[in-house]
């Protein structure tokens, strides 16, 4: 009997092994291990047989019986995986077809990317953001930045005056003929070249103006004052925006374009702190191995006045390109002009000294800078005009 | 600002090369914009030649056949020149010479005769611009003019009377530095910041008086407008000989770009470059009496000005007249009544010192800037006409033959005192962060012509002239000493103390950051368009111009009619934008603008820095509310081979409308509206918090064809409204998790004409607290619904925050959200 079922399960066995689908494996099933398989039909028959088998016979037609099925499943399971992948593969896609679009991020826009990274710079130096109006009485961005009427510094800044009919009724500011931040130092030797009276000049078409115009502002400095009228010492601000002057379009000039003031005030400010300042500033936006330069420069609200160069980014400063060319960028000079600053004249003070900005008593620098400049510089920008055409092409540079 | 080389080593000579010492006068002093070059680039093979015979040239009438001796040798030069005579003193380039320009000189044969080398016109050697003629250094027959001229032997290099070769420093002068538009003054600069010796001032000696009886024989000054005219010096010289300008001075005139007139004219302007003071020379027998009148114009009255124009004065300009009347306009230019010329032989010299902001003003007003206007209108001290008078009155003497009448006429009003400003120890350490020892601040002080006292350790500086108007403060000596010590040495680079405070956003910038990176995100480029546009953008959008409440606020000086007005909405700009990339082969374009628009009037209940309410104690003097806005021309999502391009239709701007809204958490609400260039039934209104925030939809098709477009659509909401009303920074944890919600759909029958948020405000009313959200997601129409009548789907979710709902619970909300729609005529359909 032992005999027998090890010869049935043999046969099973090779059987089972050599199925070649799923159908046949399940055929084969039912003719070893179903109801009326033979191998079924011995086990049934098992406590017919004599005790001196019965034992040996059961344990053998068990065992086969384990093992033929533990075979089935196995051979059940690899041609099921066969089956998946034969299916898998007549699954296949182009893969190299483009993707399905999702919603495409928009572009960046430079200027508004420069800003911003402007602006982070000086946050982590501790700094805040403030905003100003691009309509501006001409009081916060002359008179009060110490440019009287009549100062030639005025026309130097080529000025869109707003038509005041087309302004708020309520809108005109009576001239303030004390100019009292005149007086804020060396109050004994007063300036004694006389003055022309403005009131009105700029409505009647004759320049100079006076502090009572409105103009679009030609800087973001008139913020300065604004700023500290608001809050007392120490300030620490930058203020970003919109600028006008009457430049016609060319490649560096437009009559719109972007500033960033920065003004700080408090005890012992200095300008080397200035300097230091900026020597941040130029490492953060054009790279670790920058530095400044201080020149002489004038801004009628700053005293002493400075114009800061970069050293060259482009050759490193030594104005000279790889094998020898001059490089064009700084022009072979290895410094490439960047913004205006200097220390807060004492005669802006002298419009807020009431409000803590006693010029014996605190000090302050203040700077601008153009963004398109910036821009411009870092990323090859040639032409100003460009970031006004919003051409898509252009737009999708920057993300 | 010109200033020849030669000129400036007169009087500071720092061996320096050109371009060294442009870097040292940059750093330390004014900008050098550019180093130019004038005449030849080199000396050699210029010298002096003497004419020894001149004939006719056998084959050409107009050419002379030269021998010129050039020094130990007699050469035949070949010369087409009709001046050309024996006996003249003239310059030659000898063959080898490199020629202004570059070109090299050789040998020539010109109509068969060799000719060895070229004598020279002033055109040619870049002196003056007489090109007819070749330079006479000496007349044929005539002694010295001027001393020095003694060594024009034949074969001197030309470069010992002539500055050969000649470079220009061009300065860029900062406005308060009005003594650097003047040779001296450049000179003191060199001298500050070199250390090289300083010549005397070239006024330190006067001509002597050798004229007849005195000045006031001759001539009167009247100055009716003191205020305007502090002082008027007039000096008055006779026998004056009118005629050409000897070369070394043209030549200097020419290098600084003046060109050269007379003798007497030129004087004038040699003295203003040298020293800034602009001078004016009047040839006194053309005026009446020698009577001159300083006075205000008359409204109206007009001259005629050097140039040859007729120009239109008013009250507040300043004339210099005679009785009969104008002949210059004060400070800005002479007129052409009393002009000097050939036939003058006795002038009145004019040196005054006029109110800089009226000069400023009238040369502004008429248009008309001189070089004198220039350098007046940065106001000038009187004590500098003095000197211009002394120094002018030597080379009439000297190049003129004039003789100088005794006598200075001198109308002063007042001369304000000098500026002793005190440096106190220890200051400029506190202002600069540099320290700069005091015998070292005195020496930078003393070499840039300060007269300084020391009282204990600090100084007291007296201030020069030239600087009075720039330096009247310790803080402006700090900048003196400073800029002379040297920034780019001394200056250390340190960071301020601390702020007080943490560098950081307002909540209000961090979220327009959000909303800007939102919108990108969505889909939109961003860009930046111009705030100025032009007065037909208000037309074009169909918002109608001229007086209405909201029409644009203008310039009164625009550069040009396309950027006079400011915007008032970010529309128009935005559709010049799409419009410029669609004829630039753009298919579809999806932009959005963060910015400004600019109103006379209005305010924003919100408030902030994005409703226009800026620091300072003057309001601002216009309301500009801070906006987002975007268009969509085209497709918003393009198409692919899988899937069909998604329009930028309103519902596809309403979603990036929402988009922005659900980024920053504000609720916002859109109704039916009607601005002016919408598709008027898609056009809607924003509502945030109940306030109109702004507009969204399709542009009306007549605003789509004055930009060139088939469709698009777009919104603008106010920024300060979306911040306003965004949680973000007080939110709180709210439970949704401990309790479940439960999920139910209605489907709602309405007509037509009942809008969406009406059923939803319906729904949500009967709903009560308990039902969290009611989302339309989908409208139905069909014949079993009836004509006219439509079926909204909306997803409910009940929830409480304490427990769980029972079905009674919500049924009973269903049977509420019921009653509520019947109030519009809506059923729930089962």
């Amino acid at each position: 009997m032992v005999e027998r079922i090890e010869e049935l399960r043999r046969g099973a066995e090779a059987e089972i092994s050599s199925a070649s689908d799923l159908d046949a494996l399940e055929t084969l099933r039912v003719r070893h291990l179903g109801r009326k398989a033979e191998l079924t039909m011995i086990l049934r028959g098992i406590r017919d047989l004599p005790a001196e088998e019965r034992g040996r016979a059961g344990a053998a037609g068990n065992e086969a019986r384990q093992a033929l099925e533990a075979l089935l499943d196995a051979r059940r399971a690899a041609l099921e995986a066969a089956d998946l992948d034969e299916h898998l593969a007549s699954d296949a896609i182009d893969v190299t077809l483009p993707g399905s679009p999702s919603l495409r991020p928009g572009a960046r826009n430079l200027l508004a990317r420069t800003l911003r990274e402007i602006e982070d710079v000086f946050i982590g130096l501790g700094y805040r953001v403030m905003e100003g109006p691009e309509v501006e009485l001409d009081f916060y961005n002359f008179t009060a930045l110490n440019h009287p009427p009549g100062h030639p510094a005025r026309m130097a800044q080529d000025t869109f005056y707003v038509d005041p009919a087309t302004l708020r009724s309520d809108l005109r500011i009576d001239a303030d003929p004390a100019t009292p931040g005149r007086e804020a130092e060396n109050a004994g030797g007063g300036d004694s070249a006389p003055r022309l009276g403005t009131q009105g000049a700029a409505a009647a078409g004759l320049l100079p103006p006076g502090p009572e115009d409105v103009v679009l502002r030609t800087h973001t400095s008139p913020m300065q004052v604004r700023a500290m009228e608001a809050q007392q010492p120490p300030i620490f601000i930058v203020v970003p925006g919109r600028c006008y002057r009457s430049d016609p379009f060319d490649a560096t000039h437009s009559p719109m374009f972007h500033q960033i003031e920065g003004l700080a005030v408090g005890e012992g400010i200095t300008l080397a702190d200035l300097k230091g300042t900026l020597d941040e500033f130029a490492r953060a936006i054009f790279g670790p191995e920058r530095q400044t330069r201080f020149r002489p420069g004038f801004f009628p609200f700053t005293e002493p006045s400075v114009e800061v160069d970069v050293s060259c980014f482009a050759c490193g400063g030594s104005g000279r390109l790889p094998g020898g060319p001059r490089d064009p960028l700084c022009k072979g000079t290895g410094w490439i002009e960047i913004l205006g600053s200097g220390m807060v004249d004492p005669n802006v003070f002298g419009f807020v000294r009431e409000r803590g900005y006693d010029a014996d008593r605190v000090r302050g620098f203040a700077f601008g800078m153009g963004i398109e400049r910036i821009a411009m510089l870092k990323h090859g920008v040639p032409d100003l005009r460009k970031f006004f055409e919003n051409d898509v092409r252009v737009l999708g540079q920057f993300s | 600002m010109r200033v020849p080389s030669s000129w400036l080593r007169e009087y500071c000579d720092p061996e320096l090369a050109a371009d060294e010492l442009a870097a040292l006068l940059a750093l330390r002093s004014t900008e050098v914009e550019r180093i130019s070059h004038v005449g030849p680039p080199a000396a050699d093979g210029f010298v002096i030649g003497k004419v020894a015979s001149v004939e006719r040239h056998p084959d050409a009438d107009r050419l002379s056949v030269c021998e010129v001796d050039t020094g130990g040798e007699t050469r035949t030069i070949v010369c087409g020149a009709p001046n050309v005579a024996a006996g003249q003193t003239v310059a030659v380039a000898l063959p080898g010479a490199t020629m202004p320009g570059g070109q090299k000189l050789g040998q020539a044969k010109l109509r068969g005769v060799v000719s060895d080398g070229m004598i020279l016109s002033e055109a040619e050697l870049e002196i003056g611009d007489d090109a007819a003629g070749i330079i006479e250094l000496l007349p044929a027959a005539s002694s010295a003019t001027r001393p020095g001229a003694a060594g024009l032997a034949p074969g001197t290099p030309l470069s010992e009377v002539l500055a050969i070769p000649e470079s220009v420093l061009e300065l860029e002068v900062n406005s308060n530095r009005v003594d650097c538009f003047g040779v001296y003054g450049v000179a003191r600069e060199v001298h500050a910041v070199t250390a090289a010796p300083l010549a005397d001032p070239p006024w330190s000696e006067d001509a002597e008086a050798t004229g007849e009886g005195t000045a006031a024989d001759y001539a009167s000054v009247r100055v009716e407008v003191p205020e305007l005219c502090p002082r008027f010096t007039a000096r008055v010289f006779t026998e004056v000989e009118v005629g050409p300008s000897p070369p070394w001075l043209k030549a200097r005139l020419m290098a600084a770009g003046q060109r050269p007139i007379n003798n007497v004219v030129d004087v004038t302007n040699y003295v203003m470059l040298l020293t800034a003071q602009p001078l004016h020379a009047f040839d006194l027998d053309k005026v009446p009496g020698g009577e001159l009148i300083v006075r205000a114009a008359r409204d109206s009255e007009t001259m005629t000005t050097l140039d040859g124009a007729e120009r239109e004065l008013d009250a507040e300009t300043v004339l210099v007249g005679d009785r009969d009347g104008p002949s210059a306009i004060a400070g800005i230019m002479g007129g052409q009544v009393s002009e000097v010329s050939e036939a003058t032989t006795r002038v009145l010299l004019e040196v005054a010192t006029w109110n800089g902001v009226n000069i400023l003003r009238t040369s502004r007003k008429l248009g008309l800037r001189s070089d004198a206007s220039n350098r007046f209108e940065k106001q000038l001290h009187p004590e500098l006409a003095i000197r211009a008078q002394r120094i002018a009155s030597r080379l009439l003497v000297e190049t003129c033959g004039a003789r100088l009448v005794p006598q200075t006429i001198d109308a002063v009003a007042a001369i304000p005192e000098r500026h002793r400003p005190r440096l106190r120890a220890g200051r400029a350490a506190e202002l600069l962060g540099m320290a700069i020892e005091t015998d070292r601040a005195a020496t930078y002080l003393e070499r840039l012509g300060f007269g300084v006292e020391r009282e204990g350790d600090d100084l007291v500086a007296e201030v020069p002239v030239d600087r009075h108007h720039d330096v009247s403060r310790e803080v402006d000596l700090v900048e003196e000493v400073g800029r002379i010590h040297g920034y780019d040495e001394h200056l250390p680079a340190t960071l301020p103390g601390s702020a007080g405070q943490a560098g950081r956003l307002s909540r209000e910038q961090t979220l327009r950051r959000r909303a800007e990176d939102l919108v990108r995100d969505l889909g939109f480029d961003a860009v930046t368009t111009l705030s100025l546009t032009d007065p037909g953008m208000p037309g074009r959008l169909r918002i109608g111009s001229g007086d209405a409440p909201g029409a644009p606020i203008r310039v009164s000086n625009p550069l040009s009619i396309e950027h006079s007005e400011l915007r008032t909405t970010l529309l128009g700009t935005l559709l010049d934008a799409a419009r410029y990339n669609l004829a630039h082969g753009a298919e579809r374009v999806a932009l959005f603008e963060s910015g400004r628009a600019y109103l006379a009037h209005g305010g924003s209940k919100f408030g902030g820095v994005a409703a226009g309410e800026f620091a300072g104690d003057r309001p601002a003097a216009a309301y500009e509310p801070h906006r987002i806005a975007c268009i969509a021309v085209g497709a918003l999502r393009s198409s692919s081979w899988q899937a069909e391009s998604r329009r930028g239709d309103f519902f596809a701007l309403k979603g990036a409308l929402e988009g922005l809204a659900q980024g920053l958490g504000t609720p916002l609400s859109v109704e039916p509206g009607t601005e002016p260039f919408l598709h008027p039934g898609r056009a809607g209104s924003v509502l945030v918090d109940g306030e109109a925030a702004g507009w969204i939809g399709e542009l009306h098709p007549l605003v789509c064809r004055a930009w060139d477009l088939e469709q698009a659509a777009g919104f603008e909401v106010d920024l300060a409204a979306l911040v306003a009303v965004s949680p973000y920074g007080g939110e709180s944890y709210d439970d949704v998790i401990s309790y479940p919600a439960v999920h139910q759909d209605v489907a709602v029958v309405v007509a037509e004409d009942v809008s969406a948020a009406r059923v939803r405000s319906a729904v949500l009313e009967g709903g009560g607290e308990l039902l969290r959200s009611a989302e339309v997601f989908d409208v139905y129409r069909g014949d079993q619904l009836g004509e006219g009548r439509k079926s909204l789907a909306l997803g409910l979710e009940f929830r409480a925050a304490d427990r769980t709902l029972t079905d009674e619970e919500v049924a009973e909300r269903r049977a509420a959200i019921t009653e509520a729609l019947g109030v519009i005529g809506g059923t729930l359909r089962e």
